[in-house]
Formats: C-alpha cells, sequence, structure tokens
C-alpha cells in the first residue's frame, strides 16, 4: 500500500509562510489525513504573481523556473490557495515559448498542481472530513481559485460534512472582496470601496465565522471585520476543514 | 475628446465621495447582472454561440483588408459614399464637408461612441451644424455636457432628480409647474422635444454595430427607435463606424446579435435592429437622398498583429462594465476618456497611447468577472497584463513600486536569504501587535492600515516550524 501512496510537493505559499503557519499545518493534516506523502521543499519562495502582475516578465520566468525545478520530483503539488496554484497552473505555460524545454517542463508541473480542496476532492476523492465546528459559516469565493480552477462545489461539498456546522451563503460570494494583491496599497480608496461592500454582505448572512480558501483575501476582509468593529471571525477553509482551531482566528489575539 | 485619464487618482476620490453616484451605481449595477444571468439562462447554446461569435470576429481580423475593400464596394454598388478616416481629424473632416456640402444646420445623432471618441459634437458645434443627440442617455448628458459613464447607458450615473432639474433648465418653453415627478413623464418630454428635431434635421449621423461586407449594410439596434427616425428623415444619413464593426454574412452578423442584447441589457434581441442599405431607392417611400460612411481607423490597425489584437473583438455590449466591481465602484467618468470599465482600460491606452492611460490597466484586481461574462471571449485580464508589461519595459511603473518589486524579487530568488528575511518579519510583526493579533497602523503599509487592521503573523513562518517539526 505505501507504494501507491502519492508524493504531494506542498507549495505552502509566501503569506502563509510568513502569516499563517496553522493553514500549512492544516493542509499537511489533511493531504497526511486522505493517504498522501507530503513533503516541502525548502527552497520555495513565493509563486511570482507579484512580479507576474507588475509586468515583470523576467523576475516571474526567473522564479518560476526555480519552482519547477523544486517541485518537479513530486507527484502532485497542492497549495492552499487559489491564486498561487492558478499562477502555477494557469500562467507558468504562458511565461514560456512553445516548443521550449522550460515550456515543456511548465506545462508538466501545471498538469499536476492543484489547489488544496479541490485536490482532495476530485484527486483523492474524499466525500467527507472527519472535524467538528459549533456554528455557522459563511464561505468567499476567491477569484482565481473560482475562475482560472473551477473551484466552487468542492470546499462547499466537504464543508458540509463538518459536523455542528451551518452553511449559509452570502449573496455575492463570487465578487472580488478588492485584494488583489498589489491593488490593495496601489489603489486603496477603490479596494476599500470593494472590501466594504464585502463585508456587508458577509455581515448580512448572521454568520459566525468567514472562510476562504486564500489568505490574501481573507486578511483582506479579516482586517476590514475587524476595523469596523465586527465580532465575526475569519479562517482558512483548511483549519476547519482539517478541525484545527487551536490557534486564534485571523486578526484575533489569544 | 480630451483624456483626463492621467487624473485617474484624484478622478475615482471624487467619485467615491460622490453619495449621488455611489447611490444609482449600488441600484441599478445588479439589475444589469440579473437580466443577463436570466437571459443568459434562457438560451442553452448561449456559450456555444460565444464561441462562434468569436470566432467570427478573429476571421474578420485575420481578413480585415479585404473585407474592408469588398464592403467599400457594396456601399458603392448601393449609391452610397466611403469615407476613409485614419485619424479622428479626418473623419471630423469628413463629416463637416458633407454638412458643409448640404448646406446643414441641425444634425440629429443617434448613439455613437465612435462620435464621442472624435469629439464630433464639438467640432460640428464649431462649423455652425448644431448637433441634437436623440438617444434618451445621451440627450440627457448633452444637456450636461458630460462625456458617457457607460457604454450602452451613458447616463447611468444621473439620478432622477438632476434629470428633472436639467429638463427645467433646458426645456423653457414649458409650463415651469408641470409635474415632472414620474420618470415616463421625463421620457415623453424628451420625446415631444425631440421629435420636432427629426423633422427639422438636414442629417442624421448614426453609429453602427455591424457593417456587413457581403451587402454594404450598416446595422444599428436601439431601444427606443430614435435611430431609425434619425436616419431616415434627414436629407443625408452619415454612419460612424470603425474599422473592426465589419463582419462578412448577414448569417454571420445574427450570430452575433444573439449575444450582443443579451450580453447588454439582458434583453433576448434590442426593440429596433435597423438594417440601412444605401441611400433612397426610387421605389422607397422615405430615406435618405444620400448614404455616407466615414470608416475610422485612429490606431486600431497597429493593434492587429499584436498580443492586443483581441481587443477588437469587442461589440461594445457593456457586460465587462456591469460586472467590473471596480467599475461599480468608481463610475464611468474616473475613467477619463470615452470607453470605461475593463475593455476602456484595454482599448485606451492603444488609442490614446500608454504613457497617458498608464494607470487604467493597473486598476484592477484580475478578479476576472469581466472574462467571465464576454460575449466575444476577450481575454481581459491578460490584456491588462499585456500593458502592465508595457509599462514595465516603458520603465513607466511608478519608482516605489519598481524598487519594491526589485527588492522582493531579489529575495524570492534567494531562498535562503529570503527565508531568514521572512524569519524576522513574522517575528517582529508579531511583537509589535502585542497580544492583539493585529496592527492598526504600520509604517510603508499605509495604504492597508488606513482602512483596515494588518493582521499579525503568528510569530514563526511554516518553514522554520516545518524543520523543527522535522529534526525537532
Amino acid at each position: 500500500m505505501e507504494l501507491t501512496r502519492p508524493r504531494v510537493g506542498l507549495f505552502v505559499t509566501c503569506l502563509v509562510d510568513l502569516f499563517r503557519p496553522s493553514v500549512g499545518f492544516a493542509t499537511v493534516k489533511l493531504l497526511e489525513e486522505a493517504g498522501c506523502v507530503v513533503e516541502v521543499p525548502e527552497s520555495q519562495t513565493c509563486c511570482g504573481q507579484p512580479a507576474f502582475n507588475s509586468g515583470d516578465r523576467k523576475d516571474t520566468a526567473d522564479i518560476a523556473r526555480a519552482v519547477i525545478k523544486a517541485f518537479s520530483p513530486y507527484d502532485y503539488v497542492v497549495a492552499p490557495s487559489g491564486s498561487c496554484a492558478g499562477m502555477i497552473k494557469a500562467h507558468y505555460p504562458e511565461l514560456f515559448a512553445t516548443g521550449s524545454p522550460d515550456r515543456a517542463a511548465a506545462d508538466a508541473l501545471a498538469a499536476k498542481t492543484y489547489e488544496l480542496v479541490s485536490f482532495l476532492v476530485r484527486v483523492m476523492k474524499q466525500e467527507k472530513v472527519a472535524a467538528r465546528f459549533d456554528g455557522s459559516a459563511t464561505y468567499h469565493d476567491s477569484c482565481s481559485g473560482l475562475r482560472e480552477l473551477g473551484v466552487k462545489a468542492e470546499p462547499r461539498k466537504l464543508l458540509r460534512t463538518v459536523e455542528g456546522l451551518d452553511l449559509v451563503e452570502m449573496e455575492d460570494a463570487e465578487v472580488c472582496c478588492g485584494f488583489g494583491g498589489t491593488f490593495c496599497v496601489k489603489y486603496p480608496d477603490i479596494s476599500n470601496v470593494m472590501v466594504a461592500k464585502k463585508t456587508k454582505k458577509i455581515a448580512a448572512t448572521g454568520a459566525d465565522l468567514l472562510l476562504a480558501g486564500d489568505l490574501g483575501c481573507l486578511m483582506n476582509m479579516a482586517g476590514k471585520l475587524k476595523r469596523e468593529g465586527s465580532t465575526l471571525k475569519a479562517r482558512h477553509v483548511a483549519e476547519i476543514l482539517a478541525g484545527d482551531t487551536a490557534t486564534p482566528p485571523i486578526a484575533e489575539g489569544e | 475628446m480630451e483624456a483626463k485619464t492621467a487624473e485617474f487618482t484624484s478622478n475615482v476620490a471624487r467619485a467615491i465621495a460622490d453619495s449621488q453616484l455611489q447611490g444609482t451605481m449600488t441600484e441599478t449595477g445588479p439589475r444589469f447582472i440579473e437580466k443577463r444571468a436570466k437571459a443568459r439562462a434562457g438560451l442553452p447554446e448561449f456559450d456555444a454561440l460565444r464561441d462562434q461569435a468569436r470566432d467570427i470576429k478573429d476571421h474578420v481580423l485575420a481578413h480585415l483588408d479585404l473585407y474592408l475593400e469588398r464592403y467599400e464596394a457594396k456601399v458603392v454598388e448601393s449609391g452610397g459614399h466611403v469615407h476613409w478616416a485614419e485619424t479622428a481629424e479626418e473623419a471630423r473632416a469628413a463629416i463637416l464637408g458633407i454638412c458643409r456640402k448640404l448646406d446643414a444646420k441641425l444634425a440629429t445623432k443617434g448613439k455613437s461612441m465612435i462620435s464621442e471618441e472624435i469629439g464630433l459634437n464639438q467640432a460640428l458645434e464649431a462649423a455652425g451644424v448644431t448637433p441634437v443627440e436623440t438617444d434618451l442617455g445621451e440627450y440627457l448628458i448633452q444637456l450636461r455636457n458630460e462625456p458617457p459613464s457607460h457604454i450602452i447607458a451613458p447616463a447611468v450615473h444621473l439620478t432622477r432628480d438632476q434629470i428633472e432639474a436639467d429638463f427645467r433648465k433646458a426645456h423653457t418653453h414649458l409650463d415651469p409647474n408641470r409635474d415632472l415627478t414620474e420618470i415616463p413623464t421625463l421620457v415623453e418630454e424628451a420625446r415631444t422635444v425631440l421629435r420636432q428635431k427629426y423633422l427639422d434635421a438636414d442629417v442624421g449621423i448614426t453609429g453602427a454595430n455591424f457593417l456587413i461586407a457581403e451587402t454594404g449594410t450598416s446595422i444599428i439596434v436601439t431601444n427606443e427607435g430614435n435611430g431609425d427616425l434619425t436616419q431616415t428623415l434627414p436629407k443625408a444619413h452619415i454612419v460612424i463606424a470603425s474599422i473592426e464593426k465589419i463582419v462578412p454574412t448577414l448569417e454571420d452578423a445574427t450570430t452575433i446579435l444573439r449575444v450582443l442584447a443579451r450580453s447588454a441589457t439582458g434583453q433576448d434581441f434590442s426593440n429596433y435592429t435597423t438594417f440601412s442599405t444605401g441611400p433612397r431607392r426610387p421605389e422607397d417611400p422615405d430615406g435618405p437622398g444620400e448614404y455616407h460612411v466615414v470608416i475610422l481607423d485612429n490606431g486600431r490597425s497597429n493593434v492587429l498583429g499584436t498580443e492586443f489584437q483581441d481587443m477588437l473583438r469587442c461589440i461594445r455590449c457593456g457586460a465587462c462594465l456591469n460586472h467590473c466591481p471596480v467599475y461599480q465602484a468608481v463610475g464611468g467618468h474616473a475613467y477619463g476618456w470615452v470607453y470605461p470599465g475593463p475593455i476602456g482600460s484595454v482599448v485606451t491606452p492603444a488609442l490614446i497611447g500608454i504613457e497617458k492611460a498608464k494607470h487604467l490597466p493597473n486598476a484592477s484586481t484580475f478578479c476576472g468577472r469581466c472574462e467571465e461574462v464576454c460575449p466575444m471571449r476577450i481575454p481581459l485580464p491578460r490584456l491588462l497584463r499585456h500593458w502592465r508589461e508595457k509599462e514595465f519595459e516603458k520603465h513607466l511603473t511608478p519608482g516605489a513600486v519598481r524598487t519594491g518589486l526589485g527588492v522582493w524579487a531579489y529575495f524570492a530568488k534567494r531562498p535562503k536569504l529570503y527565508q531568514f528575511g521572512t524569519r524576522v518579519a513574522a517575528r517582529l510583526l508579531s511583537v509589535m501587535s502585542g497580544k492583539k493579533g493585529r496592527l492598526a497602523s504600520l509604517p510603508l503599509a499605509q495604504g492597508w492600515t488606513r482602512y483596515r487592521d494588518m493582521p499579525a503573523p503568528q510569530g514563526k513562518t511554516f518553514q522554520a516550524m516545518w524543520k523543527e517539526r522535522r529534526h525537532g
């Protein structure tokens, strides 16, 4: 049996690495419970999106080559983020000329790269999780996961199997929260209008907890909720699916 | 039209502070979205039609010269004239030339974005021809001397109160005590005022949604029927359209028409779809004596064969604006030129230069909703990113951003150094936040902390903790 366990390279993402390691450990737990062997290549830093979305193709390609090299030995690459997985899956191939060795390597990596929750459902055929959360939660569809990778049903499917959790849909769950990477600091006024609309819809659900699959969006929404004085909590979906709520929610103290 | 794209940041600040604008945007935005969703759901082959529509335009763009020549020959055959205009100035000159020959004093106008692009109304006025917009939305913004704020709903930013005030100011020949509280009354008043203009006009100017190469026909779609009166009653009908409006056949036009109204207003079809081929023939009961088509390039041919070519598939339905959270936050005027929203942020740099329009491609989160709804499947986020690449190549990216990016990339390419940096940052920010788990302000991140708290790191990086766990 041991031989058939897929080897997964965890692309932990720069935000999880720096801000919220608990999401990384929840991810490892979920992957291991699903029957994967998880390894974390030490040489990873970031997927290169800040450079890519700033028009800096050269630095992006350099970073992409390093990621491709670090992760090519694995059966799968999994990230607890639709945005970073989308970068590798949808955009790495675009960086290199058709027919080049770099392109072939990028295509190969793209083919085996997944966002965490969709990996669990689509590849590992997971039907349910063994977790418990007492309260109501609402799930925000982060843009890249939703539109680049088609992640929509998977997180809801698994969340419905969390014991005690009542999943409530917010209005406009598919509308951008205004994070957009560097966008939120380059155009803070526009970003603020967007996130304020979002927190209104979140609050209107009456849910106790906000969930999403991307830490960037979550930091934006949680930061706004806290500034507005809301008592709503925010967590990465992996933490709830792993039943790992020992650490305080995002932007909350001890 | 004069571009105010360079003042994007201050345009945005003004738009966000404008509570009236914010109110109308919140009210109208969701309506467009609901209507489109319903129309799409009602047509199972909708997405297949989008593929067909995309393929038709791609084919045209690959053979544009051929179809434009065929179109011209057909227009001439039907007794019309074609005027080629490489620039906005040449287009204005062609139209003014026609007006001069006819000694025109009054021109009625159907809705046309190209007319806005070339600043036609100002040119007509300067030449002594009074332009009268007959599309209700265009009429409203003409009264206010404003540019359109939306591609298909030019006055979407206005409230009923503003419209009432404008009508009272403009229509001074009517009873000042008349009741204008109901929207139908406002529409009726505009209709009455405009009716006489149609009869008095010397020329009628319209845009075109399509030019059909097979027949030399121009097509306009309207909901008010104003276009029909504009183009049939005066002595001459002048069509102003850009080169990419061409489609090979009537069949092709009808394919694209099936996605146009559904994407735009959520209608299965616009109320009026009007086909015009040449001037009035002897056996026709009505129609213009002359039929002119002014075909504008204005920089579009420079886009052919480049990574930006896909933008020329656009049929100006406005769906990308309606679904864009940035457009919905700031409205159309903030974009500072003729075409707002995602497609505007792609087209404007091509037509007026990326130097002047450098903000527009950056003001996007790349959420991708525009591409998701575009009936012509234009990869808008990708095109916006290509503009950012041009800016980066041309060193138009702001110095601070460039430096920040350079430092970040230097670290990102050196994992050991990077991990040292992140370990320090995680620790430092965590200590700074105390026990609160968040920071209310942070030097170098004021863009963030002005409006929201910054969640604090948990204290150690994942990489460091993973190592401890493995070797621990």
